[in-house]
């Protein structure tokens, strides 16, 4: 039983992450109809600039607990900046382009920024510093740090805030009115463009806590970290319904589950004939799975195929 | 377009005809034999990039795990012919049987993705070239078959009769090394996969496809059968990716998972969308551009900035993987329906934007 709640947890924690990750390729994803294939790296670099402050910061005599504040702060604000420039250099002149020609550059956009994160910080694994204290607690036999802790609380805090800012605020109604229709929300005097940033930006300062989240609960560092990431996120995002925000934080949550309890049991249920290296493969199954008998993912609305 | 006279016509085919039989001596000549080599893999790319067309560009189908098929080719041709599984047909015989395995696991892909659109089926086949990779990674217990993350080592060369493509042969007093010989067989087979995909397009099955990419419904309601037509789709794809497979591991003598990931089929996708998507001459145009460029700016990256700057400053490694990004960004921009559009693309494009929007909104309209 112990091992059941401990896959849950661990679950539940990168479940957290992914769902954040999530949310910024669905957000993009309703208003443009684009996967942001560059968003993976945006969650690599968030941490690595988040590193970079942590050891600026460690030479001052703050408390680490500020130091973390302030290195999430510089992580969000150096993402939202990068958000907004991959939308401005690499996509927005492709609005109207074929549908296929914007995501050949957020490939482009990709390469670019995993080449440039390796010229900078180098091919080695950094190791992220420990600033919340290492305590963990015992949960009937399972084991739970407070770092993970932090990550479940800080996921459920921001989820919390994007749906209010969604759902409460003139900037949210702009945002669902572009996503609905375009041309509608410019007659009824919605400035395209700036909500269009505004999104980028937003689901680029998600990308910064979840990378500065995974680095935390893994304590290391790689240029190459944002790809895998990016990829389970869309996963994520496409098993919940993508363009959808609520479906984003189920599927996430729903991944990092099937992960850990697949990694966990996956060998137990064929009798020995796969192992916990066929996780990733498992996680992709249940998504065809899923996909087969409801095809616009567990939330997502029937959408039309646009050329 | 331009328009030649009869005459005109058969010069320009006999220019190509020299040139292209002459291009592995007087790359050979002028850049070198490693060269020849990387001629040899375009023209491998180019029979995926076609395949690939065939799905993307032709019936609109977005595949993100297209690299699939071609690892199932390039299995099937190792395990038949390799101290892997003792076995060791000819390759006439493998290289069908791959094409005609790689259809299955096309069917297979297909089937389950019929009613899936646009995005979710971009995630569906790329989770699929996943799921291939990860087994061919692991099917080296409990049983070895795959050997897993080594790979298959010492896979038999290609030949006929006696006649090995991988030795240096002497024909008619001229010397053909190995490389040169893989040329020509390449080239055949890419003049085929070339014949094979023109004839469809313009066959009856090519119109359908089509119809299909433009608007799904109404090809439906024109009494197109669209569950066999985009299955056909996956199935002629995969073919293609089945045949350069195989050829891959034969040219290669060893393959490994590690040849086929997920950054394979991102590149062959952007060969399609670069050169021009569903028109088979920026297809071809695509494919010879992002092998050749790449390998170009690896070797000119160093020399070049030794001449601007005095020193290398960037590696020559992460200069190349630099460019290429900048370069998929900088042509996309320039040209947003590919370098070398289909007739059908771009008059859509220059159509009356107008026109565009009032078919936006009956569209819409129709829908709610």
């Amino acid at each position: 039983m112990d091992i059941l709640l401990q896959q849950i947890i661990n679950g539940l924690v990168q479940g957290s992450v992914y769902a954040l990750v999530a949310l910024g390729y669905t957000m993009v994803y309703g208003i443009l109809g684009l996967i942001n294939f560059a968003h993976g790296e945006v969650v690599m670099v968030g941490a690595m600039v988040a590193l970079m402050a942590i050891q600026a910061l460690m030479v001052t005599a703050l408390s680490p607990i500020i130091i973390l504040l302030l290195s999430v702060i510089i992580a969000m604000a150096a993402c939202m900046a990068l958000g907004y420039s991959i939308e401005r250099i690499a996509y927005r002149p492709l609005r109207h382009a074929p549908r296929l020609a914007p995501l050949i550059t957020a490939i482009g956009v990709s390469i670019v920024l995993q080449t440039l994160a390796m010229m900078i910080w180098g091919r080695e694994y950094h190791s992220f510093p420990q600033l919340l204290p290492n305590n963990s607690h015992n949960i009937g036999g399972a084991i739970i740090t407070e770092v993970q802790i932090a990550i479940v609380i800080v996921a459920i805090l921001v989820m919390l805030g994007l749906m209010l800012l969604v759902h409460r605020t003139r900037l949210g109604r702009a945002m669902r009115a572009v996503a609905e229709n375009q041309t509608a929300a410019s007659l009824m005097g919605v400035d395209i463009n700036k909500v269009i940033s505004t999104t980028f930006m937003l689901g680029s300062a998600l990308a910064a806590v979840a990378g500065v989240m995974v680095s935390a609960n893994y304590g290391v560092v790689h240029y190459y970290m944002g790809f895998i990431l990016g990829l389970k996120a869309f996963t994520a995002a496409v098993l919940g319904g993508i363009g959808n925000l609520r479906g984003a934080m189920l599927g996430g949550v729903l991944l990092g589950l099937i992960e850990s309890l697949g990694a966990g049991y996956i060998g137990a249920l064929t009798g020995g004939v796969l192992g916990s290296n066929y996780q990733d493969a498992f996680a992709f199954m249940v998504l065809i799975t899923v996909l087969v008998f409801r095809p616009s993912g567990l939330l997502g609305e029937r959408v039309s195929e646009r050329a | 377009m331009l328009n030649f006279s009869t005459r005109n016509k058969w010069l320009v085919f006999a220019v190509m005809v020299i040139l292209l039989a002459t291009l592995p001596f007087i790359t050979d000549e002028v850049l070198g034999r490693g060269w020849v080599r990387i001629i040899d893999f375009a023209l491998l790319y180019i029979m995926l990039a076609l395949g690939l067309n065939i799905v993307v560009g032709f019936a609109g189908l977005l595949d993100l795990g297209y690299v699939a098929f071609f690892a199932v080719g390039a299995y099937t041709y190792a395990l038949l012919a390799s101290p892997q599984l003792g076995l060791h047909l000819p390759f006439w015989i493998i290289l069908p049987t791959g094409a005609l395995v790689a259809c299955i696991f096309g069917a297979l892909l297909g089937a389950p993705t019929l009613k899936l659109r646009g995005d979710y089926l971009a995630i569906v086949t790329l989770g699929f070239g996943e799921i291939i990779r990860i087994f061919l990674n692991n099917l080296n217990a409990p049983v070895n078959i795959t050997n897993g993350a080594q790979g298959i080592s010492q896979i038999d060369p290609m030949r006929i009769g006696e006649f090995y493509f991988s030795r240096t042969h002497e024909i008619f007093g001229i010397t053909f090394p190995a490389v040169h010989l893989h040329y020509y067989l390449f080239l055949a087979l890419t003049l085929v996969v070339i014949i094979i995909s023109s004839r469809l397009q313009d066959s009856r099955i090519g119109r359908a496809w089509m119809a299909i990419r433009e608007d799904e419904i109404a090809a439906e309601a024109m009494g197109i059968n669209t569950r066999n037509i985009k299955l056909l789709a996956f199935v002629m794809g995969a073919s293609f990716g089945g045949v350069a497979g195989g050829l891959f591991a034969g040219f290669q003598g060893f393959i490994s998972p590690e040849s086929f990931s997920l950054m394979e089929s991102v590149m062959i996708l952007c060969m399609v969308v670069l050169g021009g998507m569903g028109n088979i001459g920026g297809v071809v145009l695509g494919g010879v551009l992002l092998v050749i460029l790449p390998e170009a700016f690896r070797n000119g990256a160093g020399p070049l900035q030794q001449m601007l700057l005095g020193k290398v400053v960037i590696d020559p490694e992460s200069m190349r993987m630099l460019m290429f990004g900048v370069a998929l960004i900088v042509v996309m921009l320039w040209r947003p329906a590919g370098l070398w559009p289909s007739s059908v693309r771009r008059r859509e494009l220059e159509a009356n934007d107008g026109i565009a929007q009032q078919e936006q909104e009956s569209v819409y309209d129709a829908e709610h």
